[in-house]
């Protein structure tokens, strides 16, 4: 039983979990997707798949499946049976390591990713994330645009316009979205990296640091162009230009079929999923219960405790900015693509420095009149 | 002649996407508590209105009656040739004989029919009908022709304003000619 408290024997349960977890919440999400579009647009959405024990509970599983709870299990393996279609004309290497490239950015960056904290026996808080990386925001940002890799690279090597089109656009749009959100976050890491205090970038402190007011309300504007380049980032509608189904069938996953099809869609919804809990972490106070606030606050000191509410604080908040994606993604038609370059280019990207310089003053002011 | 549409400068606020996308995220919001538009297909049907020309069916009529007298009026009028009639006798010991005829077979082939209804219109003895059934589907060609047997299970019986063959009948038996 030695090995039961080996911090190494801990880290690999944990990190098992955390994927266990990313996965299931991917199912979940998408889950999610369809039945919040189906409402949104007076329809009914899956409630028909049902598992042959627990759906027939009274009441319970008939609500369950009328939910379309088992909904996951189904789709996913659907996407293991079915046939898998290697078209002739592709570059076989580059068109199986594609949908690899883009969903392991999206699982590697969950390892930064603190989901909580616990109190140990000091009374200190430890916070409950697989690496507790100095550099997290930087290596989250680092990652995360590897992600555009897998789409570019699966536009390229499926060897067709359409697919090639739709890779020309992600790359396009990444880059001119990148800067903007890069930008967009610097005054924050100003104001924690301030004088007299401790230098970091550790995605923990920034929490910390949200003990009072939570960044996205004494930084709006950050927060909200933050936000639209993470929809950006993650292609998500309106900025959904690497696929358009519309245009450009499907874009980069054209030619991709049951089980690779399958990476690229767990990607794109574990991007998501990590884009929502950084936009927790850096703008809405992560696991803060609200502004001014704390756990600590309403008392509780126990490590488990403390760990279990701070992660259900958390995963709450993340599931509202969920929410927002697919609730966002049922409303706004998608932009035209010259639309999407003005928009980064012409608006955001400008308006992020101006918002830079502008809060370079206030955290000036702040630091050296008001708090000093 | 080209219509040419005028459209409205956008003002300040429409040009700043934000509040016109809280617009558009308040709609669909309220759209989620709504109740569905749309029916839950095989366990509830829509109501079909009446004089829907759905899949052409036999009739009785409400003695019992089968009221084809087999004229196959139907089967030549058909445009794309999906009715056939097998005409036969009825026999001298039907409760009907003073009608003389009656299909032997009757077919409806429902790959061919158009469901145009020009087998309802020119019967003369309101004995084919388009009802309400409006799906037909099955796993091979001989299944997706309806045989008399199951033409009479679709149509049921309708009610008669005229019971045509009675009066025929009674005429007949008071000796006066109905004709």
């Amino acid at each position: 039983m030695e090995f039961l408290t080996n911090p190494l024997f801990l880290k690999i349960v944990y990190g098992v979990g955390v994927t266990c977890a990313i996965m299931g919440l991917c199912s979940y999400t998408v889950l999610a997707e369809r039945k919040i579009c189906s409402w949104i647009q007076g329809r009914v959405g899956p409630n028909r798949t049902s598992l042959p024990i627990i759906g027939s509970i009274p009441y319970i599983g008939r609500f369950l499946t009328r939910l379309g709870i088992f909904q996951p299990a189904a789709d996913g393996l659907k996407f293991l049976f079915k046939e898998e279609m290697t078209p002739g004309h592709v570059n076989k290497f580059y068109f199986i390591l594609a949908p690899i490239l883009s969903l392991i950015p999206a699982l590697t960056t969950v390892a930064v990713v603190p989901f909580g904290y616990y109190v140990n026996e000091i009374g200190e808080q430890i916070p409950l994330v697989l690496a507790n990386l100095d550099v997290g925001i930087l290596f989250i940002f680092a990652i995360s645009s590897l992600g555009v890799y897998g789409i570019v690279l699966g536009g390229w090597a499926s060897n067709s316009k359409y697919p090639f089109l739709g890779g020309i656009r992600a790359s396009a749009q990444m880059i001119s979205y990148e800067l903007a959100m890069g930008v967009s976050v610097l005054p924050i890491f100003m104001w924690i990296n301030g004088p007299d205090r401790e230098g970091t970038l550790n995605l923990f402190h920034v929490v910390q640091a949200q003990e009072g007011l939570w960044f996205a309300m004494w930084m709006p504007v950050s927060a909200l162009i933050f936000l639209v380049c993470l929809f950006a980032e993650t292609n998500r509608l309106p900025f959904d230009m690497a696929e358009s189904e519309t245009e450009l069938v499907g874009g980069f996953n054209t030619e991709y079929s049951a089980f690779k099809f399958g990476l690229f869609f767990v990607g794109e919804y574990a991007h998501m999923i990590v884009g929502s809990c950084v936009m927790t972490l850096l703008f809405l106070g992560g696991w803060q219960p609200a502004p001014f606030l704390t756990w600590e606050f309403f008392g509780v000191e126990n490590g488990l405790l403390a760990a279990v509410l701070s992660v259900g604080t958390f995963m709450g908040k993340m599931c509202g900015f969920l929410f927002l994606f697919i609730w966002v993604r049922w409303t706004l038609p998608r932009f035209r693509y010259d639309q999407v370059m003005k928009l980064g280019w012409q608006v955001l990207l400008p308006l992020s420095i101006a918002n830079f310089i502008v809060y370079i003053f206030v955290i000036y002011f702040l630091d050296t009149q008001i708090l000093n | 002649m080209a219509i040419i549409l005028k459209r409205k400068p956008l003002n300040f606020l429409e040009r700043l996407y934000i509040p016109e996308v809280v617009r558009g995220l308040t709609t669909t919001f309220l759209k989620i508590f709504e109740k569905p538009v749309t029916l839950e297909y095989p366990e509830q049907r829509p109501t079909i209105p009446e004089g829907y020309r759905g899949v052409p069916t036999l009739v009785k009529d409400p003695e019992g009656r089968e009221k084809c007298v087999s004229c196959q009026l139907c089967e030549f009028v058909c445009p794309p040739k999906a009715i056939r009639i097998i005409p036969g006798e009825l026999g001298d010991d039907a409760p009907n004989a003073h009608v003389e005829k009656g299909p032997k077979e009757f077919d409806i082939d429902m790959l061919r029919c158009i469901y145009c209804g020009m087998c309802q219109e020119v019967c003369p003895e309101e004995a084919i009908w388009l009802q309400n059934q409006f799906s037909m589907t099955g796993y091979s060609r001989a299944e997706m022709v309806n045989n008399k047997a199951k033409l009479y299970e679709l149509g049921g019986t309708l009610p008669d304003q005229h019971f045509k063959w009675n009066k025929k009948r009674d005429a007949a038996e008071n000796g006066g000619n109905h004709h």
